[in-house]
């Protein structure tokens, strides 16, 4: 398996302030990773670290194959940072153009990847405006078609979305699919939760500047919690469903709730119940969303960032 | 190279929108004028050939000091936020991640700001060379020498204010670098007074602080090519007490590339 970034026990400190204490990940190519925290958790300053923006204090590192800051492997990757600034005296496309020179590229390749990517994002309209006249939404945007100006292999996307509305969260979630589809590997850091369940392929927490917990989302053998609204319960119905899961509780009447070991036992139990000819109102299957695990691996000792 | 040169075609860009051009330009005109009036008015004294021609290589002198004093300012404040500026705000992020070592960024940026603080300075000079030509019939020796040695002069002040900005804050870098000009300026009066009245101590303080800060020693180096042959070393002018050694140019220069070696290297050290 190719990894896009593999890091063991990379450290920063700053003076006598702990930034990162250890970060060890591996982040699969052409999967997006998603990248999760409160806030002065270190997930800024690990990105940095990754993109050679800051140096750690120790550790090691390698990003698409190469020891973290070389410069061939720095070719290949793309990054929308937190808080996208520009020189704002600039037009979209000047803007474009300057970063695309930066990647060695030129003439009409240049124009129309430029093109290409502005149409993605729906600013070609906009591209000749000076960037000071732009809404963060559109800034946001504009920074997004700078990080995928090289066809990068591994993007990192830092908040990407904080300043854009239900639309442009869409468009990102579009864009992201398709970097997805294309091989390319995402590392996503976000607070919008919902928004990383919907497209991140697995995530990581880090707490305190340590990876506390690591796990793939939206995995079909994974347990969960199905609610069954039944006309009648008897004992030896409640009996019978223990051979389909665990934790099997009756909150009020009417009302089974249990943990079925994945989603192929929905319909079993439902056909089970129908041929002991029990009346199902309705089945709930429902999952931890990423909030309830967000909250249950920070813990309760967490304050509200 | 190509990243240098698209960085500092950007610092061109930049200066150019920002209306700093603009600014300086307007700045020049104004000074050049009132020089200008000056300069009709001091051609029209009726005094003697020598008189004449003290007065009006004053008159050349004070231009050029003017001038010299705006150049270095906008020398100065030109680049002081170039890059602390830009780390502060997160410009820098994006542009660091890319495939480029930071050297070419801070190449870049400090040879766009010379380029346009060398024209500045061309502007300046050459607008006071040419008032002086056509409105007082007056053409300074030395000009040759003097002008290379304001460029100089310009490039130490630039390169401080750069290298400032890699290591400090852009209100900590400009009183540094300003500071920076005033400790040669303070230090070039120091020694010109120290010849005067007879005091060597005050001599020799005075050419420590050039070695600290060569500036300002450029400027008086300048002023004693610009002057004629019969004036120069007379202390006529009180510019002209003592006078740098033209080893004082190699220090200036050997100083303005350490300086940007120093920025180099403080800004491939610093966290972005």
């Amino acid at each position: 398996m190719s990894f896009a970034i593999q890091t063991h026990a990379l450290r920063k400190q700053f003076g006598t302030t702990l930034a990162v204490a250890d970060l060890s990940l591996h982040v699969r190519a052409g999967e997006i990773f998603g990248f999760l925290g409160p806030n002065g958790a270190g997930k800024t300053t690990s990105i940095k670290m990754l993109l050679a923006l800051v140096a750690p204090t120790s550790g090691t590192g390698r990003v698409l194959g190469a020891p973290i800051g070389d410069r061939a492997a720095r070719a290949r990757v793309g990054f929308l940072p937190e808080h996208f600034r520009f020189h704002d005296t600039l037009t979209a496309i000047e803007l474009l153009r300057f970063h695309g020179r930066l990647y060695g590229l030129r003439g009409i390749a240049l124009d129309a990847r430029i093109d290409r990517l502005l149409t993605r994002v729906d600013l070609l309209d906009a591209a000749d405006r000076p960037l000071r006249g732009y809404s963060k939404g559109m800034l946001q945007r504009v920074g997004l078609a700078q990080a995928l100006l090289n066809d990068p292999q591994l993007v990192f996307l830092d908040e990407p979305t904080s300043g854009l509305d239900p639309l442009g969260r869409l468009l990102v979630r579009s864009i992201m699919d398709e970097l997805r589809a294309d091989g390319v590997a995402v590392f996503l850091n976000s607070h919008l939760l919902g928004e990383v369940e919907a497209t991140c392929d697995r995530v990581a927490f880090v707490k305190r500047g340590r990876i506390v917990d690591e796990r793939t989302l939206a995995a079909p053998n994974e347990t969960l919690d199905v609610e069954l609204r039944v006309a009648c319960e008897t004992p030896a119905i409640v009996d019978g469903l223990s051979r389909f899961g665990t934790n099997i509780e009756q909150p009020r009447p009417g009302t089974i709730v249990m943990r079925a070991p994945d989603e192929a036992a929905v319909p079993a139990i439902v056909g089970w119940l129908v041929q002991q000819g029990v009346a199902i109102h309705a089945v709930k299957p429902r999952r931890k969303s990423l909030e309830d695990v967000f909250l249950e691996v920070m813990g309760g000792d967490e304050r509200p960032g | 190279m190509g990243n240098v040169m698209t960085v500092a075609h950007l610092t061109l860009v930049e200066a150019r929108r920002r209306r700093i051009v603009l600014a300086g330009t307007l700045c020049a005109l104004a000074l050049l004028t009132v020089f200008s009036i000056g300069a009709v008015f001091a051609a029209r004294a009726t005094v003697s050939f020598v008189e004449r021609q003290m007065t009006l290589t004053m008159m050349m002198l004070v231009g050029f000091m003017a001038a010299n004093f705006l150049s270095v300012v906008f020398a100065i404040l030109l680049p002081v936020d170039t890059l602390s500026g830009e780390i502060d705000s997160g410009v820098m992020q994006t542009l660091a991640s890319k495939p480029m070592d930071r050297a070419e960024i801070v190449l870049g940026k400090w040879a766009g700001h010379l380029l346009l603080a060398l024209a500045y300075l061309l502007l300046m000079s050459g607008g006071i060379l040419l008032a002086m030509r056509v409105l007082a019939g007056f053409v300074p020796a030395g000009v040759g020498h003097a002008v290379p040695l304001l460029m100089l002069e310009i490039a130490v002040s630039l390169t401080v204010a750069v290298a400032g900005g890699a290591r400090f804050s852009t209100v900590t870098n400009g009183i540094v670098a300003i500071g920076f000009y005033a400790l040669a300026f303070i230090g070039g009066f120091v020694e010109q007074i120290g010849v005067f009245v007879g005091l060597p101590p005050l001599k020799t303080i005075g050419v420590l602080v050039s070695l600290v800060s060569p500036a300002d020693s450029m400027w008086r180096l300048a002023a004693h090519y610009l002057q004629p042959d019969i004036l120069r070393g007379s202390g006529a002018l009180a510019l002209d007490g003592s006078v740098p050694t033209p080893l004082m140019v190699w220090w200036a220069a050997g100083f303005t590339a350490f300086t940007l070696a120093y920025a180099i290297h403080a800004f491939r050290k610093r966290a972005l």
